[in-house]
């Protein structure tokens, strides 16, 4: 291995301060004493009092959280099944067009994402809220998961499944217990990423909700369109503080898994 | 069993993907009315088989000439897709020495490196690209640090133009450049580069030679993760461009939310949807390309 390059050094110091100046700058100034979000004026924990006691975002907070909890559960179970239909089902009719719609939600501007399904619900006649998002956000989000746990559907051996399903196993005791232990740390992440969507999303939140249900995304649109507010630097620390410790916990217990699992395969491999 | 497994979720992405679009390209050739919904015809089934007929016979190409002689339209078409273009050339720019510089790190910084190039993509957007109104706007943090260190006398105007989109668009796709081609240059054998020095092939000249066309399936992956989304945004010319910072996501909000003109949101996101189908068939057709010569 050669020695790194002083050009190497430089463009990932550069690169990382980039990437991370504009978050650490927000974070300080979440902590200013002023009004004045551009000039400090002493440490203080105020915007985050203020932030504790305004009842409208802290309804956005629920709904959003809310919204995020169900979507990301229905689109894992949904994303996992068309995951397994794309790895597993071999060929039926009408494939092509299932793969394409996989993937093409991901490609879609969320601009026209949002229209369409806005249209598709107000031809139905069904009532814009907590419901509509859901539906909306699942539907996006499930592309995702399917990908994430089909990467992962792909390199694993299927002759364990196989091996249960001559063992006895009924199709689906095999799936529980051999196959989902094995897809989990996927299943999960995809989850995870699914859950993030979801409570990022302003723009098919904008389009699918009613007057009732008004996401966070929504809530901190509508103020920063007026400008920088000490106010919304303190929220934006809270979610970067959330998604961080989530990150890293979910990257630690992967670390985890893999080292748990080579170490059983070299323990197998031994006793073999 | 296998039919259900694979029936639950087509029938989702039936019902909640393709039904949408039909929709949307039918209103699309409805016209404009002030009713609940605002457009004209409405179709009514239980009314009988001339009703339909006669639905049909409503529905017309009108909104879509309407695009071609409005020169707003096709003005911000054109100016998404200049924007897309020079803000993929800039993320690339940015990207390559990040990707680069992570390739050659030691193996075991490698891992903590990814995450940190993963941790900024799972944070809320909206927040990365509002934490740049901080920075640019007139009054904001980096005028203040240029004035006080004397490098300017005036502050500069950079929030509310093109420029300040730049930024944005490089900043928050940055993550998208960087990973494909980071795993191209991963894997590419250092001792042809040896090997080039060797035989007195200088440095640079071995870079041009050798790494850039092995990292070009990187380079064209990470260029389209980056142009395809870029079109269609929204946010942050919203908030970091100006009034005259044209892009057609915008335009399709604020015909649809501000003009309430249905039929004409529904055209531009008809013909937005058939431009970006030429780079997303590009775009599949690289990965398989990829995908085969990997086996």
């Amino acid at each position: 291995m050669r020695q790194m390059s002083w050009f190497n050094v430089t463009s990932l110091t550069l690169g990382f301060v980039f990437l991370y100046l504009p978050m650490v700058i927000l974070i300080i100034f979440s902590f200013n004493e002023s009004k004045l979000v551009t000039v400090w004026a002493g440490f203080s924990t105020k915007w985050y009092g203020e932030l504790i006691n305004n009842r409208a975002f802290l309804d956005a907070a629920w709904v959003t959280l809310k919204v995020a909890f169900i979507s990301s559960t229905l689109a894992t179970v949904l994303g996992t099944m068309a995951a397994i239909v794309m790895v597993r089902a071999g060929r039926f009719r009408g494939r092509t067009l299932f793969s394409g719609m996989i993937y093409a939600p991901m490609v879609m501007p969320e601009v026209i994402t949002g229209l369409s399904l806005l249209l598709l619900f107000i031809s139905l006649g069904m009532d814009r809220g907590v419901f509509t998002i859901v539906l909306a956000h699942t539907t996006f989000s499930m592309c995702y998961v399917s990908v994430v746990v089909s990467s992962r559907l792909v390199s694993f051996d299927q002759s364990l499944e196989e091996a249960a399903l001559d063992l006895g196993c009924t199709p689906v005791e095999a799936f529980r217990l051999v196959t989902l232990p094995i897809i989990a740390p996927a299943v999960i992440s995809g989850w995870l990423l699914a859950f993030t969507l979801s409570l990022d999303d302003l723009v098919i939140a904008s389009f699918t909700s009613g007057p009732s249900a008004t996401t966070l995304p929504m809530k901190i649109w509508s103020s920063v369109r007026l400008g920088v507010s000490p106010e919304i630097n303190a929220l934006s620390t809270i979610m970067i503080l959330v998604v961080t410790i989530g990150v890293v916990t979910a990257s630690l217990i992967n670390k985890r898994n893999v080292v748990r699992q080579r170490r059983d395969e070299a323990a197998a491999a031994k006793s073999a | 069993m296998r039919r259900l497994l694979i029936a639950i979720p087509y029938v989702w992405l039936l019902a909640l993907f393709i039904v949408p679009f039909l929709i949307v390209f039918k209103i699309s050739l409805s016209d404009t009315a002030i009713a609940i919904p605002p457009y004209t015809p409405t179709l009514d089934i239980s009314a009988g088989l001339g009703a339909i007929r006669e639905f049909f016979a409503a529905l017309d190409w009108e909104n879509y000439i309407w695009l071609t002689e409005d020169d707003l339209y096709w003005k911000a078409y054109l100016s998404s897709l200049k924007i897309a273009l020079i803000s993929t050339f800039l993320t690339l720019l940015v990207g390559y020495p990040i990707a680069y510089g992570m390739a050659r790190a030691p193996e075991e910084w490698r891992a903590m490196l990814f995450i940190m190039v993963i941790l900024p993509f799972w944070t809320s957007f909206l927040i990365r690209v509002y934490a740049w109104m901080g920075i640019l706007s007139q009054e904001g943090y980096l005028n203040q640090f240029l004035l006080s260190i004397g490098v300017i006398s005036e502050p500069l105007v950079i929030l509310n133009t093109n420029i300040a989109v730049y930024i944005g668009i490089v900043y928050t796709y940055l993550p998208f450049m960087i990973l494909p081609i980071y795993a191209a240059l991963e894997k590419l054998d250092i001792s042809l580069l040896e090997a080039a020095e060797d035989l007195g092939c200088s440095r640079f000249s071995a870079f041009w030679l050798i790494t850039v066309p092995l990292s070009k399936q990187g380079i064209i992956a990470g260029s389209f993760l980056v142009f395809i989304p870029t079109i269609g945004e929204f946010v942050i010319p919203s908030l970091l461009g100006g009034s005259r910072t044209l892009m057609i996501g915008k335009v399709l909000w604020e015909e649809f939310f501000s003009n309430r003109d249905w039929p004409v949101a529904s055209a531009v996101a008809v013909v937005l949807l058939l431009i970006l189908i030429i780079p997303i068939v590009l775009f599949q057709r690289n990965e398989q390309k990829q995908r085969e010569a990997g086996r």
